[in-house]
């Protein structure tokens, strides 16, 4: 025992003096060190391909309910559009001379839909819905574009496996892409 | 630096007169337009009698005392010159507010009349309660307060904003410089290089992309390049020697030079060092390039050359044939303005504006061309070029490329058709 306990004693001391270390690094000892606590309460953003996605989960029918209370005002009832963007429809309308662009026939993945609602929406009250209640609108919008089952439930993993439509239609910057000839004279 | 002494004595009476005249304004409540309201109040003041050989009424009576404007505010007689607000947008919680660039001289944007773009309101932050978090792949997470970042060592710039969607590719088109590209302003940024604040926190290897957060209520997110971040982006607390303005970040914004607008992003909370972008909505579903075959261009970034004469321009009057000088702006992302090139006669030809010195690198630079109007109807219009050699294009030639469903980075020549009464209009309209 009195050897562990001298051990942890030890690795005490070298976490300690890995701090003092860390901190010495830092050019000008500005700041304090974020705490796991405070980082997990701000850390919002969920990647693309659903990285750090959260815990909970909710059905097509439960976002259904939440969407007609929290969104459908803006949104539409079925997300057609209104104040707020049109969220529905479009899929294969984007090469045509009047593209639809919507979560359906746009977006590239569909983890940024639990990232954007979890952020910005409902409008007058981000932030205030449930993970669960985020799970659910997403599962909602993502049915009514056909690419969810109407007795679906969705959670981090199922989120994150969902392939959309438009994923592989994105590319590059490759500006300049248009050359003015720079004529002076008899143009 | 040796300075003639009558340069205070003369600005002193100069305040002083501007003093009396908005004091006069104001009691004989004749507030009256400048601007393009000039003959207006000329008329004005030709029915007071201020005229020669007249003694001006604000020369007889004392103006208002020191402190009447404990911070300061135009001349009543600029009431006008405010920012160009639609009356009919859809909403006013996601939505942009224009430059009257027609109404400013020089390459500086008053704080006042700066473009505003925000996705969920302007807040209100307490600046004692706002904190900066640092984290992702870095050695030490840092937390900073608006304290701790005022002590970095600080740096000035003048550097350009411009909104990616200004304007759009669609008619109908604008009437004014302010309709058409007003989402773009200047300012001298006050802050740290964003480089020095990674470098407190330690960068691991893998850090590619800074994911930046806005404490707005759209909680606004844009991955930037860890080049760009390591290059000249900054963290900005003022703008125009104050702390900057609620619906410009206060009390701290992110600023990325050259780069669209939204990526700068205001009320900044959050720097989030990562391997792979966040992929928000902003950066994926809103702020991309729709092409004609479907496909859409990502993370475009940088703000292409462009100019525009902004006098004379749409919605004003040339009063008479004769003497004009033609002024106007040009900018470019990627470094600075190499030439102005202006046409009077349609793009038949074209000659070389003088710039105003300095041209600064990702500001705005003034140019002027020195012009007599034949009192003939004639189509002016500039073009800009920058030190990549690049050249501003026609509207034609964007729409040839890019079609007219792409919503960003519309950096067209746009010309100004001048009638024969003077009148100034969209020649595109």
């Amino acid at each position: 025992m009195p050897t562990r306990r001298l051990k942890s004693a030890a690795l005490a001391v070298a976490a300690l003096l890995c701090v003092t270390s860390a901190k010495a690094q830092s050019p000008y000892g500005i700041g304090r060190v974020a705490t796991p606590a405070e980082i997990a309460g701000w850390d919002i953003d969920v990647g693309g391909e659903g990285s750090k996605l959260p815990p909970g989960s909710g059905s097509v029918g439960h976002g259904s309910e939440v969407f007609g209370q929290q969104c459908a005002a803006c949104h539409g009832a079925k997300g057609e559009g209104g104040i707020g963007d049109r969220l529905v429809g479009g899929q294969g309308t984007l090469g045509t001379p009047k593209p639809v662009r919507t979560v359906g026939s746009y977006w590239p993945y569909a983890a940024t839909l639990f990232d954007y609602i979890r952020r910005a929406m409902p409008q007058n009250a981000p932030q205030s819905l449930s993970n669960d209640d985020v799970y659910a609108v997403s599962a909602y919008i993502l049915s009514l574009n056909g690419l969810l089952p109407a007795d679906a439930t969705l959670d981090a993993k199922s989120l994150a496996a969902i392939k959309m439509p438009n994923r592989n239609m994105f590319v590059g910057d490759p500006r300049p892409d248009v050359k003015n000839p720079e004529c002076m004279s008899n143009c | 630096m040796t300075k003639p002494p009558d340069i205070d004595r003369n600005f002193g009476s100069a305040s002083r007169r501007r003093f009396m005249r908005e004091g006069s304004a104001l009691l004989g409540g004749a507030v009256i337009a400048g601007g393009l309201a000039g003959s207006e109040a000329r008329a004005a003041a030709e029915n007071t009698g201020n005229l020669p050989p007249n003694v001006p009424e604000w020369m007889k009576t004392p103006g208002d005392p020191m402190g009447t404007q404990p911070y300061g505010a135009p001349s009543p007689f600029e009431k006008d010159v405010i920012k160009n607000i639609s009356k009919t947008l859809p909403q006013y919680l996601s939505a942009s507010g224009r430059t009257p660039l027609q109404d400013l001289d020089g390459i500086i944007t008053p704080n006042g009349l700066f473009y505003e773009r925000h996705h969920g309101g302007v807040p209100t932050i307490d600046p004692a309660q706002h904190r900066l978090m640092l984290h992702g792949l870095v050695d030490r997470p840092l937390i900073f307060t608006m304290d701790d970042i005022r002590r970095f060592p600080s740096e000035s710039h003048i550097y350009f904003l411009e909104c990616s969607g200004n304007p759009e590719y669609k008619k109908p088109y604008g009437k004014t410089a302010s309709d058409l590209v007003g989402l773009l302003s200047c300012a001298e940024w006050t802050g740290v290089s964003l480089k020095l604040v990674l470098q407190e926190a330690g960068l691991q290897p893998g850090a590619k992309w800074v994911v930046a957060e806005g404490a707005d209520s759209a909680a606004m997110t844009r991955s930037i390049p860890i080049e760009k971040c390591l290059e000249d982006a900054m963290l900005a607390y003022s703008q125009n020697g104050e702390r900057l303005r609620p619906q410009q970040g206060y009390p701290l914004r992110l600023l990325v030079p050259g780069f669209e607008g939204n990526m700068n992003v205001k009320w900044l909370r959050r720097l989030h060092v990562t391997a792979e972008p966040a992929y928000s909505r902003d950066e994926t579903s809103k702020y991309t390039d729709p092409m004609p075959n479907g496909t859409a261009r990502e993370f475009t970034f940088y703000m292409e050359a462009k100019s525009i004469i902004t006098r004379p321009s749409g919605g004003q009057r040339l009063s008479a044939p004769g003497f004009h000088e033609i002024s106007g702006i040009a900018w470019t992302g990627r470094g600075k303005v190499r030439r102005v090139d202006v046409s009077v006669d349609d793009g038949k030809s074209w000659q070389q504006a003088q710039l105003q010195e300095p041209v600064l690198t990702r500001a705005l630079t003034r140019f002027r061309l020195p012009w007599h109007w034949d009192g003939k109807p004639a189509v002016i219009q500039s073009r800009a070029v920058d030190e990549t050699g690049y050249v501003q294009p026609t509207l034609a030639e964007l729409l040839a490329v890019r079609g007219d469903n792409y919503v960003y980075h519309n950096n067209a020549i746009w010309p100004w058709r001048i009638a024969e009464d003077g009148e100034i209009t969209n020649a595109h309209a």
